[in-house]
């Protein structure tokens, strides 16, 4: 029987196997970020440890950083100013190399990973992230881990771990106008719900894949920790080969050819066989929207937002109508329509340069509506430049967008992007968790193209009647 | 770490489904850089009303819940973000177990390894020992980490006793036993240093 793309990387990554033990894991990239990472040097001070491969582990600062432009230093919060100022203080005392807010390079973790080639097929990467997952576009073994393991991989550059099931998430056919990879994975929690993947690598398979962009592929990759499962996987392919040639951490010349002949064996074999299959037809995929407090909760936007009596289940009806009460939504109403208060466009599921010329496609020529504020907020600095360089920061300023640097901003909300209480959001992140964008924040996570047309409506819109 | 054996405690009910990490902990408990201090943190939202007073009508502040050990909650427990600040928030307030149908991946690991013992047992068995601590808050629970068991020692009614237990659960044997004697992963790490270093040379890493 043939191997699954997720048991060739595990396997060639397994470096000691006891009986009755978890399998210790070579780890090939570290990537670190202010908020999860200072409990982890601490304990290496505790213990008296270095770190052992500076060379693969990576820093930068995403969370805390405000993203506001000009906004100094000085006049940062304390506690973001004293992360920075730990993790500055951390990679130099350690050797790791810091992409500092300083510097020319910055950006979210996940976002300037691929932007530096240091994200590669085959690799176990991983991060105190779980959006780690997204690095699974590249072909990469990549999940998030706790602060724990952040230590034990600094230390051992290996972890301790048992092996996941292999899930397969088939999606034939191609996407319609104005459907996009965000469209897909939300459809996909929708489905399988949000504790679905549990216990499982997803592999991401069929022809709506193997026709996305990288970009696309990483907001796939990107959201299957909304699906439960801790990593998603893409078999590389000449897309990924194209992307990722001439990159900073990138092979070159011989070294290039070599690993290229490898990557082309990173697939799952004819004959593997995964624990389990969800099929899905791109064709048949309309824009989503969630209504509700777990990413699982997502309709069409020509539908309407299900009902308790709908449910057979009791405990998805409470969470149903528990969801319903803190988003301030009723049974059966439909979602297109819903008004909005906010529109964030960014995160490391939706802050690329493509993500970002999708958006302002729409933006272009139109005005956000007078009651909506709407920021946009690039991935990286280098993204943040290349759209400058096309013009896209004027297209959005003209609209009425607020223009942005780099960070994780209002995703997660511990910075000052906040959404007020009771606040809708259209936002292009990855969780609606409650409070997730600002204490009492209601979010509808949507696609870039769907949440430039709520901040141009002013209420959720299928995009597609103005495309 | 500090080690898990038995624990006899009453529990906090929290008949909720998907309680994900931004529950357990809102983001802005993170921009610590310490562990202390999570504990305050615990249920942030649910717990403290927009002023900052106690939310009475949460369970962590009823009184006839105060002191529990053990938490009992929906399925899919801990899901969305990798903060390990979740697990410490838990156990800093005072947990030391939580059971529940099923948890997140991350947040099972991160349990593990802060000496939080995370049970999965049935749906079924779940609800009713919601049921149970809801109706009767001064329910004692056992959890016996050395037999994977959980019992209800109060009830000693033979009839109650076969409705209502014993319980077994199911946890890796390699985990259970750092549990049991307090041990992290990094000496064991730490100690396969020749293997990390062979691997190293060998693919010219």
């Amino acid at each position: 029987m043939g191997k699954t793309l997720f048991e060739k990387i595990w396997d060639a990554h397994v470096i000691a196997q006891d009986e009755g033990a978890p399998a210790v894991l070579y780890i090939d990239a570290h990537l670190v970020h202010e908020v999860t990472s200072p409990q982890a040097f601490a304990t290496l001070r505790e213990r008296g440890l270095p770190v052992r491969r500076p060379d693969r582990t990576f820093a930068t600062m995403d969370h805390a950083i405000p993203t506001r432009i000009g906004a100094v230093e000085l006049d940062w919060p304390d506690d973001a100013a004293t992360q920075v100022r730990t993790l500055r203080q951390n990679c130099a005392d350690f050797d790791v190399p810091l992409f500092d807010i300083e510097g020319d390079i910055q950006g979210i973790v996940h976002v300037i990973g691929p932007e530096l080639g240091v994200t590669q097929p085959g690799m176990t990467i991983v991060c105190g992230d779980s959006h780690t997952s997204t690095h699974g576009a590249f072909g990469a073994l990549a999940f998030g881990i706790g602060t724990s393991e952040v230590g034990h991989v600094l230390a051992t550059q290996c972890l301790m771990q048992k092996q996941a099931k292999t899930f397969a998430i088939n999606v034939d056919g191609a996407l319609g106008h104005g459907v996009t990879a965000k469209d897909i994975i939300l459809a996909v929690i929708a489905k399988n719900g949000a504790g679905g993947g549990v216990g499982y690598v997803f592999e991401y398979r069929g022809e709506a894949i193997r026709a996305l962009d990288m970009a696309s592929r990483m907001t796939i990759c990107n959201m299957s920790i909304e699906g439960g499962a801790r990593a998603g996987l893409i078999a590389p392919d000449e897309t990924t080969f194209e992307y990722i040639k001439g990159r900073t951490y990138a092979p070159k010349g011989d070294a290039w050819d070599r690993a290229v002949a490898h990557w082309r064996t990173l697939k799952s074999d004819e004959d593997a066989v995964f624990d389990r299959e969800l099929t899905l037809d791109a064709s048949a995929l309309e824009p989503m929207v969630t209504y509700g407090t777990n990413p699982g909760q997502g309709v069409p936007v020509t539908r309407q937002v299900p009902r308790a009596s709908d449910l057979d289940d009791p405990a998805e009806r409470r969470s149903l109508q528990n969801a319903l009460e803190y988003m301030g939504l009723t049974e059966g109403q439909p979602i297109e329509g819903q008004h909005v208060d906010i529109v964030f466009i960014g995160s490391c599921t939706n802050s690329r340069i493509e993500d970002l010329r999708a958006a302002a496609a729409i933006a272009r020529g139109r005005r956000v509506a007078n009651h909506v504020e709407a920021l946009v907020v690039p991935g990286s600095k280098a993204v943040k430049a290349q759209a400058e360089a096309e013009g896209l920061d004027r297209v959005f300023s003209e609209a009425g967008f607020e223009w942005r640097g780099a960070g994780c901003s209002m995703c997660l909300a511990m910075n000052d992007d906040k959404a007020g209480e009771g606040k809708y959001v259209a936002s292009t992140s990855n969780r609606n968790f409650m409070g997730r964008q600002g204490p009492g924040s209601r979010s509808l996570l949507m696609s870039p193209i769907m949440a430039a047309a709520a901040a141009v409506n002013g209420c959720v819109t299928d995009v597609r009647e103005i495309l | 770490m500090q080690p898990f054996t038995t624990l006899t405690s009453t529990a906090l009910p929290l008949r909720t489904e998907n309680v994900d990490t931004d529950q357990i902990i809102p983001a802005r408990y993170l921009t610590a850089v310490t562990q202390e201090g999570m504990g305050d943190g615990l249920f942030s939202w649910w717990r403290y009303a927009r002023d900052g007073s106690p939310n009475p009508d949460f369970v962590l502040n009823q009184p006839q819940y105060r002191g529990s050990k053990i938490l009992v909650a929906g399925r899919n427990f801990g899901i969305g973000s990798s903060r390990e600040h979740a697990v410490w928030a838990l156990t800093q307030y005072g947990f030391r177990a939580v059971i529940s149908p099923a948890f997140a991946d991350i947040f099972y690991n991160n349990s593990l390894k802060n000496g939080l013992l995370p049970i999965r047992m049935p749906e079924e068995t779940v609800g009713r020992l919601l049921d149970l601590v809801e109706e009767v808050p001064r329910t004692s629970i056992c959890i016996d980490l050395p037999t994977q068991s959980v019992t209800l020692p109060d009830l000693n009614d033979d009839t109650v006793r076969n409705l209502e237990g014993p319980w077994s659960f199911d946890i890796d044997p390699f985990r259970k036993q750092c549990l049991l004697r307090g041990l992290d992963d990094l000496g064991y790490l730490l100690d396969k240093e020749e293997r990390i270093s062979a691997f190293e040379a060998a693919a010219s890493y």
